[in-house]
């Protein structure tokens, strides 16, 4: 696997977590046993984890992390750059499998099933934790491929008949159908921009998983195409159970119920939204919602 | 509605099936890199095997006694008489006293026919070195002839190679084996002589140098025409058709089969330009412009490599693009343009088509002198052994294979050598 | 003087009008009063004066060479009697060649008519006259060249301009080889093809069934015509080509995915290059491994099991070729595959995709235009290839997809037809021609359409 292509999308570099020394984190208010204030434990959560932590190489991108991710819930990770909120939301599903020297401890569970034992299978995990990332990455293919690629490969679709309908109902979830109806055979990567990031999420949910996990899905669109993506985050928050990492915190304080601030690798405060952004329990959330770094 | 567990059996009943179907892939592509890298190992193992033997020689002891008479030689320092003299007379009369029940003609003349036919000339520089030896008497191992070194070595191995011997030559020789008078020696023939129609006389020397004169000019021709083509491309030329075209051009030679450009020697240069044929120069223009296009390549690569904020620097410093481009660019270029030439070279170098085109091809005995003498090149030389019959040639063949392969190993790893040790990262 | 001679005296006098030149400049910059008075550098002014003198008696000196020996052995050749040659092309080259044999010594002059010995005669007096007056004229334009440029050496003179354009034309021109060499080729083959399909048309060529080059020396002879049907030149060379592709597209891209996607970085840094050791080994090596080690082999084996194998067959030759092409495959598909974005195969593996879904469905037809280009570049040197089938297939053109018999190829007709010894005007020989330009066509087709797809690929990605 060519490390250079692996980092390059969507995945911090070791870089960004040069900075991540014990030394310096007095001086902003963060000691280093840091335990995370507010409402780690939740009633009904879908996925639980506890004392993560996660390496590339010697560098620790991770410390000791323990949130509850609610069942039909959505809960946005926000946070400065290189804080570690998309190496954690690629640790749900397993995706930093992929990257050379990535190393992870501690213990998640889905629906209590543990995420990183040996008996698990990947595939069937992804599956049921689907992903949709920071840049739109439609397969170089047509719109309706793309979304019924998951269930081909799944084998999820007896007949054509049911392939068709299963296309459809995602596209039409994801808001995209009547874009699309007429030209389902053309290219995906025709499609502008924000209907890119619709059909990845389309292709998403068309395996009907139970998690999907968003890695900053607007930072790519411009501001029609990001309300377009916030309102169908609202829709789909009813039946899916939705992580979504931004830099955006309007965007946090809109789509999401709970809300978990990161920072240099640490989970500081996991709170309901409003809360968050109106009464920061820790110094450094509220700095950080308040413009003071970022 | 967000958990549908059909879907979730649909897709753990077909794991069992995807997983195999991974297994087979992986292990499609592991077995396609095993048998490409089984068929470099099979045709090296393969030369290598069949061309070992030929660089040792066999040799037969003989007590050669060095008898005016014999000779009709009075006066060794007379050229007259040197010339006139009957040097094979010697071997045959030593064979004749070894094997003295060997009476009729016929089988004399099977006898005689063991050693080579350069036995003579052998005795005769032996002689010629050692005035003193006149009238003397003394062993020397002299050189077998070819099928008599086939039959030897196919001995040594346990599988006598009788094919070309008659009863009594392999009599002969099983007596001489027997008496200890046949031994391999190093075969230094092979290493310092020209071509020859005996196999056991033939050597790779006189192709070496025609390869290494061939390969000068072109060096010299392709060299600095292809790193000026570079700089032009690179550095000087204008964004317009003009220059496109001369890309295109460029990028399409690359891939124009060799023997196009034998053709092209083979109308411009010997018709047109009546230059001789089979000789170096012509080889040497022929496969300049064949290798000029890789050569500009690699060069245009290696200016390209050179960072922008160097050239914005020299002309930021008032430098002319000239200046800019002699006294910063190109000597930061140059480590990746000689690796491109060695590579460039080393393929000129395997290069055989095109050469058969233009009379490269002919049997040439001499060891060229210059550049205006008839040659021929390695590549061609084994062309030319891989058609001859006799099986002796077989080994010569892989053993001057072995040889050409060595040139281009030490070319291809000089020139990663070069490049370790004189790239610069930026 | 011989033109190598001359040339290093126009060279040497090259050097020294640089000299001149530069103490010219630093002489009127000294009375101007500082070499800043001067508008470009002393060492200009040299430049730009050895230019003025060297360059055209330079040029002059490389058209003498081309152009005298033609001019001299026409002047010989008109000064003799009419009938000493058959009035044909051939014939009178013959004679030509006959005439300078004897000139350079080659042949002895005892035994050859006296009127052919006073040819050559003629013929060196006029070489030697032709030798003295390019000489010296090359010797006065240099020195023209030279005054003059010294006279114009002034404070004013823009002569680095003048010297940087003229290295600009310089290099301009030695980028303009590469087109030189496509016209060279076509002019080459084409030249030579028009005249043989004065003899044999065009659509007998293309479309004839039957190939015997083999024409009678004599006129009465059997079977003097000769037929020169090229297809099945066409299929042996197809033949060939497709056993090729059959080994070396599917190892080749299967060995470019394991690398690229699946072996680990300590395993791929050394397979790769060892692989592409295949690439490097000369075309003749391969042709011997073909002749003398794949053909018999394959010809015991298919005895072993009841198979005539003929001992050249087009199977033998085809696997080695193929063998020989594995890495050119491998290597182009690796570069289109490695150019792929990470973010499809993360996109199909995050949907729960295994690995080799992911290659399968995402990663390769994200790749194709790039690998069927390759595949084009490499259909493009399998037929072009030469040395493997000239050792290896026979020169039997027959006409069959068997390739367990012996077919020929293009690229061997063109060797066979031009390394024995004749006349250089006889339609075989041109034959040889014709097929070149065939084939030269052909991979042109393949070449421009293969590079043009590779990068539109490349831009598509970055």
């Amino acid at each position: 696997m060519n490390t250079s292509a692996t980092f390059g999308v969507g995945t911090p570099s070791e870089s960004d977590f040069r900075d991540t020394r014990d030394g310096d984190m007095s001086d902003i208010g963060l000691t280093k046993g840091h335990v995370t204030v507010g409402s780690v434990e939740i009633q009904a959560a879908k996925i639980t984890a506890r004392g993560v932590n996660i390496f590339y190489g010697d560098k620790q991108a991770i410390h000791d992390v323990n949130v509850d991710i609610g069942k039909n819930q959505v809960i946005a990770m926000i946070g400065p750059s290189g804080c570690g909120k998309s190496t954690f939301l690629r640790s749900l599903n397993r995706m930093n499998d992929t990257i050379d020297g990535c190393k992870i401890e501690g213990d998640i569970r889905i629906d209590g099933e543990d995420l990183y034992s040996p008996k698990l299978d990947v595939v069937e995990l992804r599956a049921r934790v689907g992903m949709v990332f920071q840049k739109p990455n439609p397969f170089p293919k047509s719109i309706y491929d793309n979304v019924a690629y998951g269930p081909k490969i799944h084998g999820l679709a007896e007949t054509r008949a049911d392939l068709d309908e299963m296309v459809e109902k995602s596209l039409r979830r994801a808001g995209l159908w009547d874009e699309v109806k007429d030209r389902l055979f053309q290219a995906g990567t025709g499609l502008s921009g924000g209907q890119q990031q619709r059909l990845c999420i389309a292709r998403a949910i068309a395996v009907s998983p139970e998690v999907i996990l968003m890695d900053e899905p607007c930072s790519a669109l411009d501001p029609i195409a990001t309300a377009r993506i916030e309102e169908l985050i609202e829709e789909l928050s009813h039946n899916f159970t939705i992580a979504i990492v931004t830099h955006n915190m309007q965007q946090a304080a809109r789509v999401s119920q709970r809300t978990a601030y990161f920072h240099l690798g640490r989970l500081i405060e996991v709170n309901p939204t409003e809360q968050v952004f109106t009464n920061p329990e820790h110094s450094l959330t509220e700095s950080y919602i308040t413009g003071r770094f970022g | 509605m967000s958990k549908e567990p059909i879907y979730l059996e649909k897709i753990q009943r077909s794991l069992v099936g995807r997983y195999r179907a991974e297994r087979a892939f992986r292990g499609c592509g592991m077995l396609a890199v095993s048998l490409g890298l089984a068929a470099v190992l099979l045709v090296f193992v393969d030369i290598f095997i069949k061309g070992t033997g030929a660089f040792s020689a066999t040799y037969i002891a003989l007590d050669v006694t060095y008898e005016k008479d014999l000779l009709g030689i009075e006066n060794l320092a007379d050229q007259r008489q040197v010339n006139s003299g009957d040097w094979e007379a010697l071997y045959k009369q030593a064979l004749r006293r070894d094997f003295p029940d060997i009476r009729k003609r016929g089988e004399r003349r099977k006898l005689y026919a063991l050693v080579s036919s350069a036995a003579g000339y052998d005795i005769k520089d032996r002689l010629l070195a050692n005035p003193g030896l006149l009238g003397s008497k003394e062993t020397l191992w002299i050189l077998a002839d070819d099928d008599i070194d086939s039959y030897y070595k196919s001995w040594l191995d346990g599988n006598a190679y009788t094919a070309r011997l008659t009863d009594g030559q392999i009599r002969v020789l099983d007596t001489l084996i027997n008496t200890e008078r046949m031994q391999l020696h190093f075969n230094a023939n092979f290493l310092t002589r020209g071509d020859s129609r005996e196999p056991e006389q033939a050597g790779i020397w006189g192709a070496v140098i025609g390869s290494f004169l061939t390969l000068m000019l072109t060096l010299v021709l392709s060299f600095p025409v292809g790193i000026a083509a570079a700089v032009y491309l690179e550095e000087f030329a204008p964004k317009n058709k003009v220059t496109d075209f001369i890309e295109v051009n460029i990028n399409n030679l690359a891939a124009v089969p060799s023997i196009i450009f034998g053709l092209l020697g083979l109308a411009i240069f010997i018709n047109l330009f009546q230059i001789p044929r089979s000789i170096p120069v012509v080889g040497g223009l022929v496969l300049a412009v064949m290798t000029l296009p890789t050569i500009i390549i690699t060069s245009r690569a290696a200016i390209k490599s050179v960072p922008p904020s160097i050239r914005e620097a020299a002309l930021g410093m008032g430098a002319s693009r000239n200046q800019m481009v002699l006294h910063h660019v190109l000597p930061l270029a140059l480590p990746g343009m000689l690796t491109g030439a060695i590579i460039g070279m080393a393929r000129a170098l395997g290069e055989t088509a095109p050469l058969l085109m233009i009379g490269m091809v002919a049997f040439i005995v001499d060891i060229p002198a210059g550049f205006m003498d008839p040659a021929t090149v390695l590549p061609v030389q084994i062309f030319l052994w891989a058609d001859s019959p006799e099986r002796a040639f077989i080994e010569k063949t892989s053993a001057a294979i072995m040889v050409l392969l060595g040139f281009l190993v030490t070319m291809n790893i000089s020139a990663v050598w070069l490049r370790k040790r004189l790239e610069r990262r930026w | 003087m011989h033109a190598n001679n001359l040339l290093l005296l126009l060279l040497a006098f090259a050097a020294a009008a640089f000299y001149v030149g530069r103490g010219r400049a630093n002489h009127i910059a000294k009375l101007a009063g500082g070499s800043r008075q001067l508008h470009s550098l002393p060492d200009y002014h040299g430049h730009y004066t050895a230019l003025c003198c060297g360059l055209p008696a330079v040029l002059l000196l490389i058209l003498w060479i081309i152009f005298s020996g033609h001019v001299i052995s026409a002047m010989v050749l008109d000064s003799l009697p009419a009938g000493q040659f058959l009035g044909d092309p051939g014939g009178r080259e013959l004679l030509a060649n006959k005439i300078a044999n004897i000139a350079q010594g080659v042949l002895p002059k005892a035994n050859q008519p006296a009127i052919l010995v006073a040819a050559a005669e003629e013929l060196n007096r006029l070489t030697q006259i032709s030798r003295w007056s390019v000489t010296a004229l090359a010797s006065c334009v240099s020195l023209v060249g030279l005054i003059w440029a010294r006279s114009r050496i002034t404070p004013e003179l823009q002569s680095r301009p003048r010297v940087e354009a003229s290295i600009k034309y310089a290099l301009f021109f030695c980028a303009c080889v590469a087109v030189f060499t496509t016209f060279g080729i076509i002019f080459s083959v084409l030249f030579e093809s028009l005249q043989f399909f004065q003899s044999v048309p065009v659509v007998d060529f293309i479309f004839g069934l039957e190939w015997s080059p083999q024409t009678a020396i004599r006129d009465d002879q059997v079977g003097s015509s000769g037929s020169f049907g090229a297809v099945p030149l066409f299929v042996g060379t197809l033949l060939v080509s497709a056993v090729a592709m059959v080994v070396a597209v599917p190892i080749g891209l299967m060995s470019a995915i394991f690398l690229g996607e699946y072996a680990h970085k300590s395993v791929r840094a050394y397979a790769k290059p060892a692989l592409e050791v295949l690439a490097g080994i000369p075309t003749v090596v391969y042709g011997f491994f073909a002749a003398l080690t794949v053909a018999p082999f394959l010809r015991d084996l298919g005895q072993g099991y009841g198979f005539s194998v003929s001992s050249e067959s087009a199977l033998a030759a085809g696997l080695v070729m193929g063998v020989m092409i594995i890495p050119f495959i491998s290597s182009l598909s690796d570069d289109v595959i490695t150019a792929v974005p990470q973010s499809l195969r993360d996109g199909s593996l995050a949907m729960g995709a295994t690995h080799s879904e992911t290659v399968i469905r995402v990663v390769i037809p994200a790749a194709l235009p790039g690998i069927v280009a390759g595949i084009m570049l490499a259909i493009s040197r399998a037929i072009g290839e030469t040395m493997i089938v000239v050792m290896a297939s026979g020169l039997a053109a027959n006409m069959t997809f068997n390739p367990l018999d012996s077919v020929t190829t293009v690229t061997v007709q063109i060797v066979t037809l031009l390394t024995g010894d004749q006349e250089f005007d006889s339609p075989k020989t041109l034959a040889a021609f014709a097929l070149g330009l065939v084939l030269f066509l052909i991979t042109l087709i393949l070449n421009i359409i293969a590079l043009k797809v590779v990068k539109r690929f490349r831009e598509q990605y970055e």
